[in-house]
């Protein structure tokens, strides 16, 4: 299968013995003491946390593990109570969200949010950075961003041809299908020329057909050169293009590595896999006829 | 039934002083509401901020004309920061709810006693025309045909009032087809993937505040301008009417406002006109003259249910654009 040609499994990411917490060669998100609660809830518990760079990281773990929560506070959609984390270098706590995207950390949502009165070609548009008419004053006078304008659209029809969505591009978001809604969220996300990319479940409804275009964009962010984090329970999709799994359970990490070392982990089937282990999850899911793994 | 007269009493109303009025602050609810998605019951505030900033500049501190229009609109965008402050990182529900209280305070405090001197309380302001129609362009004289003759004066106000709303529209225009209305629509769809886009929604959605309340306080000028003011007007019902106009013509469309305000008015003043003559005429037999009269609100309020539940986005809108349910 094409996940397995056009990129390697990077390896040799972490520094020393494998346990949760590992410190990493090259690290783009390093998190310490992260701790999130709800009322009495413990939702999210990390002692220390880095995720490596140019490779993809799954976070993987049970409903209510706390990966969601996760992904809010590192993307400043949430505050943590207590707990510091940079990304690139660069301290991130209390840092509002829209400015950890403009640093280069973008990233998608579980429930696909595209903007539905907007045609596709406008989402696109949208995700850009450093638009000099998303100023009120300079809006008002075209000749000062119209020529950016031409650049972005240019750089928003060939995203929009990779992902196949090109002959959708004056259509409204709200016409899209479901799957379509992820690829342009997706795409749209890369309009800002991200060097992280924080994907929120992006298989999660979509259809078992364009699963494969997904999973081969997603390995084409990391040739690219961008880290890709992504929550998902797709275990067949984790094996397959992750470099690196991370599994939390009740708000914790509980164990991480390259994904066939974590498969095997103990901890890691009581808390997640449970009986399935054995039995190719595409077998459980039935996808195994689209996305036909390798025997070993 | 004098159908001449009901013609000629109801035409005047395509080009009136209120209707212009209407229009303009419409144009600014369709920036909060049709563009950004912020729900705006306090419409009302902001024209009254507009009609007593142009007022009490004048008459207490001797302002020229176009510098109280100025004090108007700098009114507004005070009211607009000390109301989006608190409320726009909330829900858009909280705002609507802060928007309709915080107008009913401005409209309160224009009427209390307490500031007697400036605002002669309920009794309102008038007499404040002098420099306005100092700056008439047009001679003396009567102009016009038919139901459309009036003085200098009248004309004068009129015109003033399209120039303003043509002003005001060809901005709204030239924003809504910017980037800059391309991240306030964003926000109305969505305001947390615009803000994972790396946009301050924060700062676009005071901006668009902002700005609305702007049009708004120009509509209350032009609302002002050829009578009195009085703080009467200003109550949360003329917001229901705005929005009444609004939804008729179009939430997220340019010339929508200018649509609905115009058969808005045309409608009400018509039926005001009918009502009334039918009653006389015993064709109404259940209802006496000054009950007809008032029965045309009660028309208006079923007709604003019918636009919402079959034609939510009103006569110019395109059916993809703006349906209540599609969020």
């Amino acid at each position: 299968m094409p996940a397995d040609t056009n990129t390697t499994r990077s390896t040799g990411l972490h520094v020393g013995e494998i346990r949760p917490g590992v410190p990493k060669v090259d690290p783009i998100i390093v998190a310490d003491n992260i701790t999130r609660s709800f009322g009495g809830l413990k939702a999210v518990d990390v002692e220390h946390l880095e995720i490596p760079r140019n490779a993809i990281t799954a976070l993987i773990g049970p409903n209510g593990a706390g990966k969601t929560t996760l992904f809010n506070l590192l993307t400043g959609f949430d505050k943590p109570d207590t707990g510091s984390w940079s990304f690139d270098g660069k301290a991130l706590a209390g840092v509002p969200a829209f400015k950890t995207s403009r640093m280069g950390q973008v990233r998608t949502f579980q429930l696909t949010k595209a903007l539905a009165m907007l045609t596709v070609l406008e989402n696109m548009k949208l995700g850009a950075k450093g638009q000099a008419g998303e100023n009120f004053w300079v809006s008002l006078l075209p000749w000062l961003w119209r020529k950016q304008d031409d650049e972005i659209e240019q750089k928003a029809l060939k995203l929009l041809e990779r992902f196949k969505l090109d002959a959708k591009q004056d259509d409204f978001a709200a016409e899209l299908s479901g799957g379509q809604r992820k690829l342009l969220e997706m795409a749209r996300a890369l309009m800002s020329d991200p060097t992280l990319v924080m994907l929120d479940e992006p298989m999660a409804g979509v259809n078992p057909a364009l699963t494969q275009s997904l999973l081969d964009h997603i390995l084409g962010l990391k040739a690219e050169g961008m880290t890709v984090l992504f929550v998902e329970h797709d275990m067949h999709m984790v094996r397959h293009i992750s470099d690196w799994v991370i599994v939390m359970a009740e708000g914790r990490v509980v164990a991480e590595g390259p994904p066939d070392v974590v498969m095997k982990n103990p901890a890691v089937i009581d808390a997640y896999l449970g009986s399935h282990l054995d039995s190719d999850i595409g077998v459980v899911t039935g996808r195994v006829g689209v996305v036909k793994e390798k025997k070993k | 039934m004098d159908w001449g007269a009901i013609f000629s009493n109801t035409v005047v109303w395509i080009i009136s002083p209120e209707t212009i009025a209407y229009a303009l602050a419409t144009v600014g609810l369709a920036v909060h509401f049709g563009y950004a998605g912020l729900l705006n019951f306090g419409q009302a505030g902001f024209m009254a901020l507009g009609a007593y900033g142009y007022a009490i500049s004048i008459l207490s501190f001797g302002f020229p004309w176009w510098a109280g229009i100025l004090v108007g609109m700098a009114a507004s965008v005070v009211f607009a920061l000390i109301l989006g402050i608190p409320t726009l990182r909330l829900r858009a529900d909280y705002l609507a709810i802060a928007t309709i209280a915080a107008a009913e305070v401005v409209r309160l405090l224009f009427q209390t006693t307490v500031f007697d001197a400036f605002t002669n309380s309920a009794d309102g302001l008038g007499g404040y025309h002098e420099g306005f129609r100092a700056a008439n362009p047009i001679p003396k004289g009567v102009y016009g045909f038919g139901p459309f003759t009036y003085n200098e004066t009248d004309w004068w106000v009129r015109i003033f009032g399209i120039l303003l709303l043509a002003v005001v529209i060809l901005l709204t225009w030239l924003l809504m087809r910017s980037p800059w209305g391309r991240v306030v629509k964003g926000i109305r769809e969505d305001e947390d993937a615009v803000r994972a886009l790396g946009k301050n929604v924060f700062s676009y959605k005071m901006q668009a505040l902002i700005l609305g309340g702007v049009f708004g306080s120009l509509g209350g000028v032009v609302f002002a301008l050829p009578s009195a003011v009085v703080p009467g007007a200003y109550v949360p019902s003329l917001t229901f009417f705005l929005w009444t106009v609004l939804l008729l013509g179009g939430a997220a469309t340019i010339f929508g406002p200018v649509v609905g305000s115009v058969l808005f008015w045309i409608i009400m003043s018509f039926l005001a006109n009918v009502l009334p003559r039918m009653a006389d005429a015993g064709w109404l037999p259940f209802m006496t003259n000054a009950q007809a009269s008032i029965a045309r609100y009660i028309l208006v309020g079923i007709a604003l249910m019918l636009i919402v539940v079959f034609r939510p986005q009103g006569i110019l809108g395109n059916k993809k654009e703006l349906t209540f349910n599609a969020r």
